[in-house]
């Protein structure tokens, strides 16, 4: 077994990340692939909150590095599917704890043991994203159709392609389409047409991903919100398959009784 | 409704901002720093060529990710030039 290592980053953080992190771990864990998740936010964890497994954790990242623990002892299980581990992020430590040679050397065990490698990398552009991207053979630059926020992944994309780590592969996540149709938004061409990057996921905004996360239970498990289909989509892409972009809805509830187009 | 009003649709702002401003990000070149390229520019040039400054201009475009330095600088006709003492500026 050879893990594929796949970073998520964005520059700006509340994007999304760590919602996708979960949620792309879970789509490809349930095609039958073992999946690690890596949080690589050290000091502000939050993946295992997200993934519903924080009342698991005994040993954390910092701790495999630091040889306090054996690897396997920090990947926690998640029992619902039966292959999703965790690797959860120190939460009393900081970025410096580890550095990028750590995390590719930790990579490397991890690469015998499972199919793919997600890591979640904290905002900014300093050491926690660095150590993030270090291990990567592909990184997913995650943005919303806002100013802000494509700023920052431009930024991204740049640090990437000076770094040797792209091309990045963009996902753009929160798009209203009801806004974009109402010219209040960037559409899905305005953004790629700005970061000129390739494209690995539309998600659009869905009020199910509050209520998944306070739950626990990450939306792609069931695969019935739009939001969970669109990381099912990106899962199924990152493993080749060629899966078209989502129709999204632009009608609301009674355009959609009378049969209007 | 917008067009009714004549408001502009706040989406192209957007782009339109984030047009300029990715440049600048980009290329680590303000504005100021523009301008003041292209009067260094104007001044070489003009020292082997008889050229309009005010019809010089110099952007930055970009074709996908990569960014080129455009510059169009128009040239006086060569007819007149040559009948004229060197270094003396044209009206």
């Amino acid at each position: 077994m050879t893990a594929r290592v796949v970073t998520i980053a964005s520059g700006k953080g509340g994007v999304g990340k760590t919602t996708s992190v979960a949620n792309i771990a879970v789509g490809l864990a349930s095609r039958g692939q073992k999946v690690t998740c890596i949080d690589g936010d050290i000091g502000l964890r939050n993946l295992d909150v997200v993934l519903g497994l924080e009342n698991r954790i005994v040993y954390d990242l910092v701790d495999v590095i630091e040889g306090r623990c054996r690897l396997r002892q920090a990947m926690i299980r998640d029992k619902r599917l039966p292959e999703l581990y965790l690797i959860p992020a120190a939460q009393t430590r900081d970025k410096t704890a580890i550095s990028p040679s750590d995390m590719v050397r930790l990579c490397d065990e991890l690469r015998q043991e499972v199919d793919w490698i997600i890591i979640d990398s904290p905002a900014g552009i300093e050491r926690g994203f660095k150590n993030a991207i270090a291990a990567a053979d592909r990184v997913l630059v995650m943005t919303n159709p806002e100013v802000s926020a494509v700023r920052d992944a431009d930024r991204v994309i740049g640090l990437l392609d000076a770094d040797e780590k792209g091309p990045a592969a963009l996902v753009i996540n929160r798009l209203d389409p009801v806004m974009v149709k109402r010219g209040d938004m960037l559409s899905v061409e305005d953004v790629l047409d700005l970061l000129a990057v390739e494209l690995i996921g539309i998600i659009p905004e869905d009020e199910n991903v509050v209520v998944a996360s306070n739950k626990g239970q990450p939306l792609a498990l069931d695969g019935k919100s739009k939001a969970g289909q669109a990381f099912q989509n990106i899962a199924r892409r990152l493993m080749g398959e060629q899966v078209p972009f989502m129709e999204l809805e632009t009608q609301n509830l009674l355009q959609r009784l009378l049969g209007r187009k | 409704m917008a067009w009714l009003f004549g408001r502009k649709k706040s989406a192209n702002s957007a782009k339109e901002r984030l047009q300029l401003v990715l440049i600048h990000d980009r290329t680590d070149l303000t504005p100021a720093e523009l301008e003041s390229l292209k009067d260094d520019l104007i001044q070489t040039i003009s020292r082997h060529i008889d050229i309009d400054p005010t019809a010089v201009t110099i952007n930055v475009a970009h074709d996908g990710r990569s960014q080129r330095l455009v510059a169009d600088i128009p040239l006086r006709n060569v007819g007149r030039r040559r009948g004229r003492e060197p270094g003396r500026a044209v009206g």
